[in-house]
């Protein structure tokens, strides 16, 4: 960034515009990735288990929450009481 | 080989359509065939920008459902003989574009045309997706301000997502064209610059279109600025991005303010 460009763009609604776009758009763009990688996660997860249990799909919840330095995935999974029955 | 160019942007109001006549009218000046496209289904205008709203006979529409032969819905542009349109339906709804038949229609249009060049619709629905769907390169038309930048990021992510190319492990070529910028409200700091812009979205920069009359002016009279304001900055700068497009190096020049000395000395914008 030039001189010129630093101490002309201070205090401009410009510099405020970029400021708070980047911010958005970091956020938004980590979203977006988010919402596909969990989905995925969530099917390939349900798959792996189906193979083994009977479950309900709608009973099988991916979250995953995003922290500044770490992110945690929190996969929980309910499963019927009868004894375990095979899918297969 | 013939290659698919969309214009697109998410947000509305940016120039795309202008800048597809624009661009579409200097590839065919410099010699390439060109059909435009026109996929705002239901909201059409690119015929009017084009100035040829009263010939328009079938449409993209009519073609995809087999009502008409695409040699049919073709108009040929009255000033350049290499430039072609392929109009939208005007009363039909949008849904009545398919995949499948727009892929056939883009298809057979690679066969003739050196370049497709598909108009999107403003938006991120069925039409704006259909358009850029099969696209090899894109000119995402930006705006220098908040909205028309995040809406642009947006459109980035579609096209590296859910084009064909996307999915098939390729990348569709992106271009940022920004357009209606205003040389002395980015040097006041009242408009992102070019530079916030291009770091923001992390795009190679096609061209800078300035804010002009003489674009108002072509639109008037449904004529692409470039035949219409030969001389004009606004024809200069769609000049040289085309140029840009068909892979020459040319010099970018960030438009100026020019300010004439009785405006100056009232602290007045120039017009």
């Amino acid at each position: 960034m030039s001189l010129l460009r630093f101490f002309s763009n201070r205090n401009s609604s410009a510099a405020v515009a970029r400021e708070r776009l980047q911010i958005l758009l970091a956020h938004e763009r980590s979203e977006l990735g988010q919402s596909d990688l969990v989905v995925r996660l969530r099917e390939e997860i349900l798959a792996v288990i189906a193979r083994h249990v009977t479950l309900d799909p709608d009973k099988v919840v991916v979250r995953m929450d995003r922290g500044k330095h770490v992110s945690t995935l929190e996969v929980d999974i309910e499963l019927p009481n009868e004894p375990m029955a095979r899918a297969s | 080989m013939a290659k698919v160019l969309v214009v697109t942007s998410g947000k509305g109001g940016v120039g795309k359509t202008t800048s597809t006549a624009a661009i579409g009218a200097a590839l065919a000046q410099i010699g390439q065939k060109v059909v435009v496209v026109d996929f705002d289904v239901g909201l059409r205008n690119l015929d009017l920008v084009m100035g040829a709203e009263r010939r328009v006979v079938f449409d993209l529409i009519n073609v995809v459902q087999g009502v008409a032969k695409l040699s049919q819905a073709l108009i040929r542009d009255k000033r350049l003989e290499n430039l072609w349109l392929l109009p939208a339906s005007q009363t039909r709804d949008k849904d009545a574009l398919t995949e499948e038949g727009v892929g056939r229609i883009i298809a057979e249009l690679k066969q003739t045309f050196d370049w497709v060049i598909c108009d999107s619709p403003a938006g991120i629905e069925r039409g704006a997706m259909l358009s850029m769907r099969y696209a090899d390169e894109a000119v995402i038309v930006t705006n220098p301000e908040v909205s028309s930048v995040r809406d642009s990021d947006r459109i980035i992510g579609m096209l590296d997502s859910k084009t064909v190319r996307a999915e098939n492990g390729e990348r569709v070529e992106k271009h940022i064209l920004v357009s209606r910028y205003d040389a002395g409200r980015a040097a006041r700091g009242e408009m992102l610059s070019i530079d916030d812009v291009l770091e923001i979205l992390a795009t190679p920069l096609l061209g800078i279109i300035p804010e002009s009359q003489d674009i108002l002016r072509a639109s008037n009279v449904g004529c692409p600025v470039i035949l219409n304001s030969p001389a004009s900055a606004a024809t200069r700068a769609y000049m040289d991005a085309t140029r840009r497009l068909l892979g020459e190096t040319v010099t970018m020049a960030v438009p100026s303010e020019r300010k004439g000395l009785i405006n100056k000395l009232l602290g007045r914008r120039a017009a």
